[in-house]
């Protein structure tokens, strides 16, 4: 028998905690005084992926900001659900401005803290796809190039939700909106369009990028803990899964999410000044099929016929995905799931 | 309200919108059975006292168990481990290594002394019960806690019953079994020895106000085997009783036992350490239809114990026998081939079965007797009022642990009947299936395995052949139980919920839902690693 250390606490570190770890080990979402920056009574729908991420990213950086955070938020779900007047569920220093601008206001309140020798508290931006990759990109590659001491967090549910599942340059290939219909010898979203801004954030060698989904929460606590070490502009694309927009049961929120990184399409990694420095790897390798299927927006590709040519095409950018980033260990083997 | 310059809203006002209202399913978290505690022959929470082991609290952990089972040092030597053979871990790894948790903590216990709490009550009701075997003892120890005088009578001169005069020794060292009966000795149990009940009737008479049999079954059934006048055949029972006595019986140079359960096994492992150069086991069918234990047929084999399948004794002559070959039919019957061969063989041992001696309940009437065994109700008592049986002597595999399981069952049947009241039959939750699992958060661990002596050199003494865990494996196989149905605490739902909707009270005190905001989106079952969660409908 190999030599088996013996710290090992029934899930290791897949869990959010655990009674037996101690508390320096354990992650913060598992700590009872969490900050809790998105409370109850938020109008999210059931099983919302982005209310979870905006917590779950929040209450980290306020634990490395030692609470001294300041969130500028673009219009979007996360805007409307938390702060319907005369209501709010955030419990720290929250803004929200336009659709368009929060990048442009979270590089202003930079600036009058800076100003004020306020270096301490620390400026978080965050929106949906819809206002970072479209309507907001202007502001926030002024503030990639800039290098303007902000953490602008992505949550990215691939459409327009709040407005009735539009298309966004974030929406995947395949995947049918409202304004995408699953009609015509092409159903759905087209391939060969949007844009992957975790890579256009690289291209502005900003200091930090990394992605992350609500399906690893360690692995994303551990990435704003290391974002919020940096100063300058910094990147974090969140996956959170939309069961309104998606189509899928509100109770697979999580495992869609994990779903989607078994199969490559969405890729974990972390670059800094450019280039990637690490990625996740991939621990149980699925099909895309396996993740496509919990989805109403793909249902086309299966009913009434079944859209190989469709499947092999997503299959494709999953293992180019595999490929670029280095998802599966050397030694990994398929056959062991 | 007046605010702050450019606050608008006030901290925490979305907690007058009580989400909770939107739901339709609830998340409940439950206690469901997990596999292990439902395959267990004597009804232990497995799982219960696995968690309380994880975190070094051995002697909870210990006394949780004991509530069970009064013998884990025994149990975790020779039972068969049912439990392990349905563990979720092994369709995800491999089992859990329960079976040697128990004896590291059934070891510890003994070594650190630890007592059986003395029972406060006292009923005032004496109990009889006849077999001091696992049955009769575990009868014993149950009845003991809940405050009854317990007698046990035994015509051997040691307590022990099979555990000492069937099970070697290299299996069950005589120290652990000697030290697990002193602790029920010490509760204040008579255990009579050298007290053979011939008569049912004047044992009751006696003053007792009720009566268990379990008098197990000892006497080796017999085949009609044609022999030669000098042929020297022997039963298992006798053969295996005599070596515990230290009158071990002369076996030859070449040993031949007929036979394909545990007893052929122990038989035959036993004439290699009594110096056999040949220590062979003839069975009819095959190794997958034994009845013996596989891992104790590994073990033999191990040890160089041959062993011919598909083969008969057909007569037996001074040191040789003539055996016949068979062939499974369709139905997977063997059937005689009509081809012959001759093995030389100093003497065979029958290990063919045992039977009960029934010759106490002889000329007891309203006991009904069928197949050779004493038939029982669910309560497992006799066709007689106030009289139980169970072990060997009823219905039942034959084995330790549905012993002390019987033991335990009777116990509280003869305390209820005692008292005129009717034992506490909680429904049994469902059992945790794979599916009901999340094995994604389980990181990978594999099995931690019981060093063994080397086969060769176990073969030649008595020494205990699978050793111990030390304190960190054990705890380590303990940390490996995935809590089937049971919550261990790991945060996943406090975590996961989009609405800040569980409440972490504490460790050891679990989770609350919060229902003013669970909108019922079922993340959290879905996460739940061990299945401890369950979506219930709303009531309309």
């Amino acid at each position: 028998m190999s030599v088996t250390a013996t710290k090992f606490y029934q899930v290791g570190s897949f869990a959010i905690g655990n009674r037996l770890l101690p508390a320096d080990q354990a992650s913060i979402q598992a700590d009872a005084e969490r900050t809790n920056a998105l409370t109850s009574g938020h109008r999210a729908c059931q099983g919302c992926g982005e209310a979870l991420g905006a917590r779950y990213a929040l209450d980290a950086a306020m634990r490395a900001a030692d609470g001294k955070v300041i969130a500028v938020n673009a219009t979007g779900c996360l805007e409307v659900f938390s702060t319907p007047y005369p209501e709010s569920s955030w419990r720290i220093a929250w803004l929200h401005s336009l659709f368009g601008n929060a990048p442009a206001v979270a590089t202003g309140i930079s600036a009058a803290l800076r100003a004020k020798g306020r270096t301490d508290i620390r400026v978080v931006g965050q929106g949906g796809d819809g206002a970072t990759v479209d309507i907001g990109f202007g502001t926030l590659s002024g503030m990639f190039e800039r290098n303007d001491d902000v953490l602008y967090i992505c949550y990215d549910n691939e459409a327009y939700m709040n407005t009735g599942v539009q298309r966004s340059a974030a929406t995947p290939p395949a995947a049918r909106t409202s304004t995408t219909q699953a009609v015509g010898t092409d159903p759905g979203n087209v391939f060969g369009q949007g844009k992957n801004l975790p890579r256009i954030a690289m291209a502005h060698e900003i200091p930090y990028v990394a992605t992350a989904t609500v399906a690893d929460l360690r692995d994303l606590e551990a990435k704003v803990t290391r974002a919020m070490q940096l100063r300058g502009a910094r990147y974090l694309h969140v996956l959170v899964p939309c069961p309104l927009g998606w189509g899928s049961a509100s109770c697979d929120t999580v495992r869609i999410a994990r779903l989607a990184t078994q199969s490559g399409l969405f890729p974990v990694f972390e670059a800094e000044k450019g280039e990637v420095t690490s990625s996740t790897k991939i621990r149980k390798q699925v099909g895309v099929e396996e993740y496509l299927k919990l989805q109403a927006r793909y249902a086309h590709l299966f009913a009434p016929t079944r859209r190989e040519d469709v499947i092999a095409q997503l299959q494709a950018s999953a293992d180019r995905n595999i490929a670029r980033y280095g998802l599966l260990e050397p030694e990994s083997n398929p056959e062991v799931n | 309200m007046e605010k702050p310059f450019a606050i608008t809203l006030d901290v925490d006002s979305s907690l007058a919108n009580h989400t909770g209202s939107w739901r339709v399913e609830r998340p409940k978290y439950v206690n469901l059975m997990p596999p292990c505690n439902n395959a267990c022959p004597a009804g232990e929470n497995v799982q219960n006292w696995l968690y309380i082991a994880e975190d070094g609290s051995y002697e909870q952990a210990w006394r949780a168990l004991i509530v069970e089972n009064p013998f884990p040092a025994i149990m975790g030597r020779v039972c068969y481990h049912p439990c392990e053979s349905v563990c979720s871990r092994g369709t995800l790894d491999e089992s859990v290594g329960i079976n040697s948790v128990e004896r590291f903590l059934g070891d510890l216990a003994i070594e650190k002394g630890w007592k059986i709490t003395q029972p406060e009550e006292r009923s005032g009701f004496r109990v009889l019960i006849i077999g001091a075997g696992p049955t009769g003892l575990s009868a014993a120890y149950h009845l003991r806690r809940l405050g009854h005088d317990v007698t046990v009578r035994d015509a051997a001169m040691q307590a022990g019953g099979m555990m000492r005069f069937g099970i070697p020794k290299y299996r069950l060292p005589r120290e652990v079994l000697d030290a697990e009966i002193a602790r029920i000795v010490e509760m204040g149990v008579h255990i009579q020895l050298g007290a053979r009940v011939d008569n049912v009737q004047e044992a009751i008479d006696d003053n007792f106000d009720a009566v268990f049999l379990a008098v197990g079954a000892q006497i080796g059934k017999r085949a009609y085997i044609p022999a030669g006048a000098a042929a020297r055949i022997l039963d298992a029972v006798n053969v295996l009783h005599d070596v515990e006595d230290g009158q071990a019986p002369l076996l030859g140079r070449k040993v031949v036992v007929y036979g394909g359960g545990n007893t052929a096994i122990d038989v035959a492992r036993t004439a290699k350490r009594l110096g056999a150069d040949e220590s062979m086991i003839v069975y009819r069918r095959t190794r997958e239809k034994a009845p013996a234990n596989d891992g104790e047929i590994q073990e033999a084999i191990e040890e160089g114990v041959v062993i011919k399948w598909l083969s008969t004794v057909k007569h037996a002559d001074e040191g040789v026998l003539k055996i016949e070959k068979m062939a499974l039919d369709a139905d997977g019957f063997p059937q005689p081939t009509g081809e012959f061969e001759d093995l030389e063989a100093d003497s065979l041992v029958l290990a063919l079965g045992q039977e009960v001696d029934l010759s106490l309940i002889s000329n007891f009437p309203d006991l009904e007797v069928r197949d050779g065994v004493v038939q029982v109700d669910s309560s497992m008592m006799t066709g007689r009022a106030g009289v139980f049986a169970g072990g060997d002597m009823v219905p039942a595999e034959r084995t330790v642990t549905t012993g002390v399981g019987h033991g335990k069952k009777a116990a509280r049947n003869i305390d209820a009947w005692l008292r005129h009241s009717v034992v506490d039959k909680r429904e049994k939750p469902a059992v945790v299936q794979y599916e009901d699992l999340n094995p994604w958060y389980y990181s990978d661990a594999p099995h931690a395995v019981r060093p063994r002596l080397e086969g060769a050199r176990r073969a030649s003494n008595f020494d205990e052949v699978v050793k111990g865990l030390d304190e960190s494996t054990a705890l380590y196989e303990a940390r490996r139980c995935m809590s089937c149905g049971n919550c261990f605490e790991c945060d996943n739902c406090f975590g996961v919920c989009p609405d800040n909707a569980i409440i972490k009270l504490g460790p050891g005190k679990g989770f609350e839902i919060n229902l003013d905001y669970c909108k019922g989106c079922g993340i959290c079952v879905t996460e739940c690693p061990s299945g401890s969660i369950l979506m219930i409908p709303e009531k309309s």
